[in-house]
């Protein structure tokens, strides 16, 4: 027999803490005490992503969200829900409140997520073309073939105010508009999901959990600028994203959305892939262009812009997974429906892949202007392993650092750049007090070094010589000047790069020397690197109060540089050291330290 | 199937709402949803949909439908499996493996009760029914 009632307490780390086993023990208890044991179960769940108004208890079938429940509030939970039947209204969560994000009026607010983007990600089987056709899949497209003119497209695009979510953030609609009033007999679409920022993942998850979204989009763009032809250029690391997409547009052809005359509308569409061999620079849209007509993917000087002379100099709208995910709800929905969601510099929601030093690491989907707080500590579920929040980096190896201060600045495209960071593609990685601000910047640097394609000096030298400074001064060799000069080379590559990745490349530097100076002015003065982190500025010394001669970590050494007699403190040979680490995590006692 | 006009696109989403939103999937009024986008396919997706066909075959179940879906953006607890039984709330369970997926069958679908622990939240309404 099914219960009645299903009554979920929160087991995250956050809830617990705050004592939600005591509640869940009361719940048992108090449904045992007014005999309705057997008809409801009390089960333990994880994080509802709402840590901050934890602990969290929620009722169902009435999907009732109580917050901040105490131990105490149990009797009242099964006398009143469960019993009588009524809510308990003190502890309900007030959905007003959380309103002030989203404005679509009849959605229920206590969940910070809206998804616009992930729509069908984790509802329908992507490999089903039936169930995208269930939610509204093609509704869009019926509409723009039938019943609007490419005026009347562009003009809803406009109307939503959809900025391009693939990193500069270009309203779409603008692009779009060039391609239409160029004269032109042929003329392409192309979906960027060659997605190469450390950390980021949002698109291959939107292809792979959603494919229809992205074909009927850029069907759609096709008659408004009068593109008969699609590309999609994506990675070859993306087995099943390219899966997906083969089995998608198998099936959209097979029932006539995709290829010649389209619902019998007249309008031929059709869509082919091209895969990518991985190079970060090949995601830059002139890059990517030359890649898919075969020559080696470096970009080229715009203008012309794509829009208006692209692929074989054809006007080409290329745009990237996110933004043509977003386009069919606009089409369907309307621009006006779109535009009310999100903050006022950018409308609509953005897609995050937050991942590093956190509780819940996912994909999360909120409206713009959702804060970074909100991200981190409700959604994420704070910092793992208690540590300290230090810094979320944001726009990838062209963006930067947010630190503390600017945890409550909404995240939009005109707020980031105001605190010298950018929206970038959506990676978010977040760091605690065990990261060393100076080889963070290290590690984008290191990554950019590599994926400059070298056709132009300020990116291939300037990046290659800001490396090699960060290193010296990870050594522990720098000196006050390397601040200069490391300022002087990035104003350099920010002005004299033709494509954005050097032009961008030294941001997460002067970001990271701008929020953490004191953590470079330690490496270069102090000699020492705060967080631990850099190798050569460290030491492992065992304190000889604490050990107690175990021998222990002189077995697992590597390097066999401990030494000592058992049951005699031990020491390290700094010499022969290599700070691998493995003896500190050996120790019973906690005797080893690093300095 | 061969192509179709305007009218039939109208019909055929019309029908497909229908089955959804009943969960009719060729006469199963039950169903057991993997997400298998890549997160979940690495954390062992794939092992877990094989010990649901597998259970469900020992004990002779036969209307449970097992299906695929993407990523619901639960990475830290994939893999996630989302359960639909009538008359009980859909599910949704994070770090299932094949023991769990046992557990599932057993408890949540023949004995109508929810699995402790594993019970996550969906991270978003959906905007359909908005
Ligand atoms: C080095 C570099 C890498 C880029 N990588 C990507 C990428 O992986 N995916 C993407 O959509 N855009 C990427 N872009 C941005 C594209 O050049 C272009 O702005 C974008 O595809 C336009 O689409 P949107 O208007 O929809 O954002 C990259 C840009 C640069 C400079
Ligand atoms: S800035 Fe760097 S990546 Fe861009 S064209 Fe110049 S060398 Fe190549
Ligand atoms: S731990 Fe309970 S809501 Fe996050």
């Amino acid at each position: 027999m099914a219960f009645r009632n299903y009554i979920l307490v929160c087991g995250g780390t956050a809830c617990e803490s705050s004592r939600s086993q005591q509640i869940f023990d009361n719940l048992k208890l108090e449904a045992e005490k007014q005999g309705v044991a057997d008809e409801v179960q009390i089960v333990q769940t994880g994080c509802f992503g709402f840590c901050e108004q934890g602990p969290i208890v929620k009722i169902l079938p009435e999907d009732s969200f109580y917050v901040k429940v105490a131990p105490e509030d149990a009797h009242e939970l099964i006398a009143e829900h469960i019993i009588k039947g009524r809510e308990v209204k003190r502890l309900l969560y007030d959905k007003e409140k959380a309103a002030k994000h989203a404005q679509v009026e009849d959605i229920k607010f206590y969940q910070k997520q809206f998804r616009i983007v992930l729509r069908n990600c984790g509802f329908i089987d992507p490999e089903n073309i039936n169930e995208y056709i269930a939610r509204d899949g093609y509704a869009a497209l019926e509409k723009a073939l039938f019943e609007m003119t490419p005026e009347d497209i562009i003009e809803q695009l406009k109307i939503a105010g959809l900025r391009g979510r693939g990193g500069a953030g270009f309203p779409t609609w603008m692009k779009w508009n060039f391609s239409k009033n160029v004269e032109s007999d042929i003329k392409y679409v192309v979906c960027n999901a060659d997605e190469g920022d450390p950390g980021a993942y949002m698109d291959r998850s939107t292809l792979e959990g959603d494919p229809h979204s992205v074909l009927e989009a850029m069907t759609i763009c096709g008659k408004a600028i009068g593109a008969h032809q699609g590309f999609i250029y994506i990675r070859a690391e993306y087995p099943l994203a390219i899966h997906r997409l083969e089995v998608a547009m198998a099936q959209s052809k097979e029932l006539g959305l995709l290829g010649k005359d389209i619902l019998g509308s007249g309008f031929d569409f059709d869509i082919e892939i091209r895969l990518g061999a991985g190079a970060f620079v090949c995601g830059e849209e002139t890059a990517l262009l030359q890649s898919i007509m075969g020559h080696r993917g470096m970009p080229v000087p715009r203008p012309p812009f794509p829009a208006v002379k692209g692929l074989w100099e054809k006007p080409t709208v290329i745009n990237n997974v996110e933004t043509w995910a977003n386009i069919p709800v606009i089409i369907h929905k309307g621009g006006e429906w779109f535009s009310k969601i999100g903050d006022e510099d950018s409308h609509g929601t953005k897609v995050f892949a937050l991942t590093g030093k956190i509780c819940n690491s996912g994909l999360v989907e909120v409206p713009m202007g959702t804060t970074l707080r909100e991200i981190v500590y409700d959604i994420g579920g704070g910092i793992a392993h208690g540590k300290k929040f230090k810094a979320v980096q944001t726009g990838g190896p062209s963006g930067g650092v947010i630190t503390s201060e600017n945890l409550d600045t909404p995240i939009d495209f005109g707020s980031l750049v105001k605190i010298g960071s950018m929206m970038g593609s959506g990676g978010m990685i977040v760091m605690d007090e065990d990261d060393c601000m100076v080889d963070v910047a290290k590690f984008y640097l290191n990554f950019t070094v590599d994926e400059s394609c070298g056709k132009c000096m300020p990116c291939r030298i300037g990046g290659k010589t800001m490396l090699g400074i960060l290193e010296k001064i990870t050594d522990g060799k720098g000196t006050m000047k390397d601040l200069d000069t490391l300022t002087e080379i990035a104003n350099t590559m920010r002005k004299a790069s033709l494509c954005a990745l050097g032009q961008t490349s030294p941001n997460p530097v002067m970001s990271t020397m701008k929020f953490f100076r004191d953590e470079y002015i330690a490496h270069i003065v102090d000699k020492k690197c705060p967080a631990g982190k850099c190798k050569k500025l460290i030491s492992y010394v065992i304190d000889p109060a604490k050990c107690k001669g175990c021998t222990a970590c002189a077995r697992k050494c590597p390097v066999s540089c401990i030494s000592g007699s058992l049951k005699q403190p031990h020491t390290i040979d700094q010499t022969k050291c290599i700070k691998c680490g493995t003896c500190i995590q050996t120790c019973k006692f906690g005797a080893i330290s690093i300095q | 199937m061969a192509k179709i006009s305007l009218e039939e696109l109208r019909k055929l989403r019309e029908q497909k709402q229908d089955a959804l939103q009943k969960r009719d999937l060729a006469g199963k009024d039950s169903q057991i949803i993997v997400g298998m986008g890549t997160c979940g396919i690495a954390a062992g997706a794939k092992t877990v949909l094989d010990e649901f066909l597998k259970v469900l075959d020992e004990e002779k179940i036969e209307n449970v439908a097992v299906t695929q879906t993407g990523c619901m953006g639960l990475c830290y607890v994939e893999p996630t499996v989302e359960v639909i039984v009538p008359g009980m709330p859909a599910t949704i369970y994070g770090k299932v493996d094949a023991a769990v997926a046992r557990e599932i069958v057993k408890s949540h679908v023949i004995g109508k009760k929810l699995v402790t622990d594993h019970i996550y939240d969906r991270p978003s309404v959906d905007i359909m029914k908005a």
